[in-house]
Order: structure tokens, then sequence, then C-alpha cells
């Protein structure tokens, strides 16, 4: 997306927003973003049969803007974060209860026209459920494990859930108002520690971003770096995941033995960029370290490990009838869901959405570089367990292109200041889904306002409708199977 | 699937059979350990978890503690899941504001005597969050410290290295209350 900037930009007023509300509703467009900025609201708009972008801006002088929410729901939780953070109400709204404002910082709207505030905390309200022999389960903010904080309740009848509720927002950090007025470089940092596990992903989304708005092309050796880091990161995270996922379903020997090729990915990792999950290594204007030769070499023994180590344990949970039993037909996603929310990534794939930004956008490496996406229509935990097998086969297929094709020459260019204000965008697939980041630079290269919008924001809803109908016990295996990021999510 | 089992048992393993074997530095702080848990407490301690707000990095590096290369358990850690059973409560991130209490919660309902670490740059004061209107700060400003892991996030080897140097302590400084 960087130099010719594939993507439109339109100020529209309160009737062609509510067009757009329309569109989405009816399927025409899908929702890929959402977000307050001084005095107007932004929707990022992707036409998948295109695969065009769109950002439409609004104007809300009078801080009110038409719900998109009140035709289209995958936009509420959007919606109810702009009126915390901005204080713009959107009108028509079907919820307006606060998301992730708890009432626990000193301020209101902190990224608008802000006021102090006592930050007593408040209860909140969740929905009710009634019926005979119901009954509520809290779960959270503190859960029994190695998990990031969020809260869920469930109302279920005996072992049946019969709705989830989530309730988010522990681990706002207040990134964008930390951004404002960052240096690009302040800002990188932040940005790779939006969702850790998503570091290189959010580095590469944020470096486009900046690279767009300045009209910038990086020099092709920094851009199969990047896509080396960024398809380490996937298989790592897919391997971690599903040996996680069998261990959920009471299976500790896979996730033993994934666990085992994850750490190899990570030391390897290690090796060539000189930090495990390899934070910081992807800067604005290129990487910031290059791969040697043994680097190189040391990728090339990691493949062929995995690719012996790793079809013996696919082979292992194909043939292990007690831990299908656990996954298929769990936590079914439907496709028509899948679809509405604009659900991407391994989830949205393994129910039947075909989008990956990296064909669709298909930004540079990969234009040049041959894989194939697997997608998947049945949905359940077993389906999106299988996409992420396969995605690993697809990364290493990546990285062998990557180290057979990689040119020698810089690995950065220099950020040149333009003297007027900028905006940039870019869409990237994480290994959870498409990050999307906008920004607007000014003159100096400072940033004015920056949105990260995590894949999750878009998958979470759906764990909520996934759950329903299956028992409370399998819980944690649909939620590990859909691995929501808190932190991206919270912001 | 009892043949798979079965294969998996009579088979040469999967992977090697000691991925640690080759980290005479591991190996060191394992030897070290078994001593010193034994000495200080006379069992295993037991770990509490909570994420007041990280960006999840942090986790992935505890999560890597138990697998076969650090294996956290047969240093004599282990996680457990309520507070009630736990020794030591180990923090992770900044404390959001939407966090404090959940950690001053969890902290109190731990029984005396009882540590706190507090891992990753963030857990310290904030780190690269600090300032920010949801955050309050490092994991000091809700409940008392006693040891600090640096490193963002701290790799496993740091972490236990951390912990470690919280076993060497005396029992004594202990939170009693
Ligand atoms: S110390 Fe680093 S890795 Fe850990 S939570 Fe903070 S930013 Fe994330």
């Amino acid at each position: 997306m960087s130099g010719d900037q594939p993507w439109r930009s339109r100020a529209v007023d309160a009737k062609a927003w509510a067009r757009i509300a329309d569109q989405l509703a009816q399927g025409r467009r899908t929702l890929a973003g959402l977000w307050g900025d001084a005095g107007r609201v932004h929707a990022a708009l992707l036409d998948e049969g295109k695969s065009e972008l769109e950002i439409a801006t609004l104007a809300c002088p009078s801080g009110q803007f038409p719900s998109i929410a009140r035709r289209h729901a995958p936009a509420l939780r959007l919606e109810r974060a702009i009126r915390d953070l901005f204080g713009f109400e959107p009108v028509g709204a079907p919820d307006d209860r606060r998301w992730l404002d708890h009432c626990r910082w000193l301020v209101r709207h902190p990224l608008g026209d802000y006021t102090d505030w006592a930050g007593e905390g408040e209860t909140y309200a969740f929905l009710p459920a009634e019926g005979e022999g119901l009954h509520q389960i809290p779960v959270g903010p503190v859960h029994a494990g190695i998990i990031e904080p969020g809260h869920f309740r469930f109302h279920a009848n005996g072992e049946t859930v019969v709705r989830l509720e989530e309730r988010l927002g522990y681990t706002h950090k207040g990134i964008e108002g930390l951004m404002a007025g960052a240096s690009i470089g302040n800002a990188a940092n932040l940005a790779g520690r939006i969702s850790g596990d998503s570091t290189v992903a959010y580095s590469i989304a944020f470096a486009r971003a900046v690279e767009a708005a300045l009209g910038l092309e990086i020099p092709p050796r920094a851009h199969l770096l990047r896509a080396l880091m960024a398809e380490l990161e996937r298989i790592a995270n897919h391997l971690g995941d599903i040996g996680a996922v069998c261990n959920d379903a009471s299976f500790a020997l896979m996730h033993a033995h994934c666990g085992i090729l994850r750490e190899r990915v990570l030391r390897q990792s290690n090796d060539c960029f000189g930090h495990r999950l390899m934070m910081d290594k992807v800067v604005p204007g290129g990487v910031a370290t290059d791969l040697d030769p043994s680097g190189v070499a040391g990728l090339r023994s990691l493949i062929g490990r995995i690719r012996k180590d790793f079809p013996p344990l696919v082979e292992l949970y194909d043939e292990t009838a007690s831990l299908q039993d656990r996954t298929v037909g769990t936590g079914i996603l439907t496709a028509d869901l899948a679809r509405q929310y604009g659900c991407s990534g391994f989830v949205g794939r393994a129910s039947g959405r075909v989008f990956d930004a990296r064909k669709a956008i298909a930004y540079p490496p990969y234009d040049a570089l041959e894989f194939e996406v697997p997608v998947l229509i049945e949905g359940d935990v077993n389906a999106r367990l299988w996409i992420r097998i396969r995605e690993v086969e697809q990364s290493l297929r990546l990285i062998e292109q990557i180290l057979d094709g990689l040119p020698s020459g810089e690995t950065t260019i220099e950020l040149e200041k333009r003297g007027e204000v900028r905006e940039g965008l870019a869409l990237v697939e994480g290994f959870r889904g498409d990050i999307l980041v906008w920004l607007r630079l000014d003159g100096e290269g400072w940033i004015g306002r920056c949105h990260l919008r995590d894949p999750s924001w878009f998958q979470w809803p759906l764990l909520e409708a996934a759950i329903e109908g299956n028992i409370v016990a399998d819980f944690p295996l649909c939620n590990k199977s859909f691995n929501c990021s808190y932190s991206g999510h919270d912001l | 699937m009892r043949k798979t089992l079965l294969q998996g048992l009579i088979r040469r393993p999967l992977t090697e059979p000691a991925p640690q074997a080759g980290d005479p530095e591991l190996a060191e702080l394992a030897a070290q350990l078994s001593q010193t848990a034994r000495a200080t407490l006379g069992r295993s301690l037991a770990i509490r978890h909570v994420d007041a707000g990280s960006c999840n990095a942090c986790e992935l590096e505890l999560h890597a503690l138990g697998n076969a290369f650090y294996d956290l358990e047969r240093f004599g850690f282990k996680f457990v899941a309520s507070p009630r059973h736990a020794d030591v409560l180990l923090v992770t991130g900044p404390v959001t504001r939407n966090m404090a209490e959940a950690l001053r919660r969890t902290y109190d309902a731990m029984p005396a005597p009882k540590w706190v670490v507090a891992a990753g740059g963030c857990a310290l004061d904030g780190g690269i969050f600090a300032g920010s209107y949801a955050v309050l700060g490092g994991v000091a400003a809700v409940v008392p410290v006693d040891l600090h892991i640096p490193g963002c996030p701290p790799s496993p080897l740091t972490l236990l290295k951390g912990l470690l140097a919280l076993m060497m302590r005396a029992p004594g400084d202990a939170e009693e209350s």
C-alpha cells in the first residue's frame, strides 16, 4: 500500500454515512474499522470482491454521529469504545453501556473533550437472561492460569451455556493516547506492544502505514526480511496454540511436543535477529537487524526439523479419537456470522471466509511469493485447528522461498519529513487475522493520531455465539481455539 | 488411538529425549535450586500469576517455562490456579486502572507468608505505558514487591534466575500480614 496509495478517502455527510450502514448490513461491504478522531469519525470499508479499501470520514461537530450498529451489529463495540474515548454519541445505538471505560480512570473521554472523573468504578449491567433453572457463572477478570484478564458471564441451564457475555477492557492501557504527539520511533515501539504475540505483524502494519503516509518504498531485502519474521511469528504461534488447544482437550502429549517445536522457532529467531519474539526488529523504513549467512543456515535446518517432527504430530492428532471427540462439532461458528463480522484469520477461514490480506491486498513481498490460503467450512474447533496446521506448512514454504530469493542490498531507508500533514493506512495479516493501522503524521513527522484495530474486535463477539448450546466445560477449549487477544482489543 | 499411544512409547521419541541436556546454565540452576528450595521451604513453591495489563508477550515467556527445555516443575516451582494455594504472586504488565482492584484482591486472598515478583519492564514502573491516563504504574503502586525481573519480555532463563534469586532469600522477608 505504499507509493501509489491504493485506498480511497472520502468525506461524507450524515446521509451518506447512513447509506454506508445499509451497505454493510446488506453485506455489500465489510466493516474493517471504525474509530474516532478530533471532531470526526472514520470508517474503514472493505470491498472484498475488488480487494479495495476505503476510508469514509464524517465530521461530527455536535458530538454525534448516526449509529452504524443500529443496522450492523459488528460496529457495536467499536461505537461504545468511540463514545468512551471521545465522548461522541452514536445516535440510535442499541447498547449505551460503557465498554473500555470501567469508570476507573480519573478522566472521562480521554482522547476527546476530557473532563475529570472520580474513578470510583461501576457495577456493570450484564444482560439479563430469564428462564426456569438458569443460573449465572461469573469468571474473571483473573483466571486460573497464565491468561490475560477479562470477564465472562455465563448463563447456563445445567451444563449447557444459554448465553455468554464478555466484558473486556481490563488491559486498556490508553495506547492511542500515548501515541498522539509521539515520535515515529516511540510510536513504533508502542505498536510492537499492542499484542505481544503479534509484535512483528503490528510493527509491519505500523511501518507500512508510516511509509504509505510518507510515500516511501523500502528496499526489496527489507520486504523479504519482514515477511520472514512474520512467517516465523505465525509458525511459532500456530505451534504453541495447536498444542495448547489439544492440552485443553486433555491431550498433554501434543502440547509437550508442539511446545518443543515452538521453542526451537523462538531460539532460532533469537539467533537470527537478537530477540525471541523479534520485538522492535521491524522499524519504519525497513528492518533493524540484517540476516547473516549463519542465520540462513540455522533457518534451513529449522525448516528441516519442523518438516520432520510436525507431520507425525499431525498424524497423532488425526488418529486420536478421544481428541477428535472433543474438537469435532464443538464451538461452531457459522459462515454467515463470519462473513457478517468480516472475521479474519484462521477463525474466519475455518468458517468459509476466504480472506487473507497477504493475498487480497497482496502487499510486498507476498505479491511475488507462492502460497495457498487454506479454507474450511465446518467452523468448529477441529476446523480452526486444521487451518492452523495447514498454515504452518504454507509458512514453511514461504520461508524457503524467501531464503532462496533473498537479494543483497540495503535493509533500511531514511524517513524524510514531508512538511505537510499526511495520512497512511495499512492492512497486514498477522497470525490471528488482519491488523488495520491508520495514522496521520504532521509535517515534522510527529504522530497526530494513530488507530490500530486488532482482528479480535471482529472475533470476540463471535466467541459468544459459538459457545451457545455447548457445555460450560468446553468453554476453555473453544476460547483457546479462537485465541482472541485481550490486549490487542483493549488497547 | 491406543495403538498410536503405544507406538509413541515403543518408537523412538518424536523429538530428542532431553533437549535441555545441552544447556549447562540450566543444569547449574537446577542443582542450585533444588538445594535452596529444600533448605528454605522444605517443599516446592506455588506461583499464582496475574496479568495486570500486559501486552501478553510476558505471558508467552511464562508459558515457555513449562516446555521441555525449561520444565519449570523440576525446579520445584508450579503454577497454581487459586491464590489461596500460592506462595508467590507473579505479576506481569503495567497495572492498568481497570485491573488494580483485581490485583489487590488476589494479593489479599493469598495466605502469608507471601512474596510478590514483578516480571518485565512494565511491572517495574509501567514501562513504555507509564504516564497514560489508563495506567496506575508498576506493580509496587498496588502491592509490595519483593523482586523485579527485568526484560521486555524477560526470557524464560531470566525468569528462572529471578525465581531462584527469590528462593535464595531468607523466608523471613516475606510479607507476613
Ligand atoms: S515488559 Fe514488555 S513484554 Fe512484558 S508486558 Fe511490558 S511491553 Fe509487554
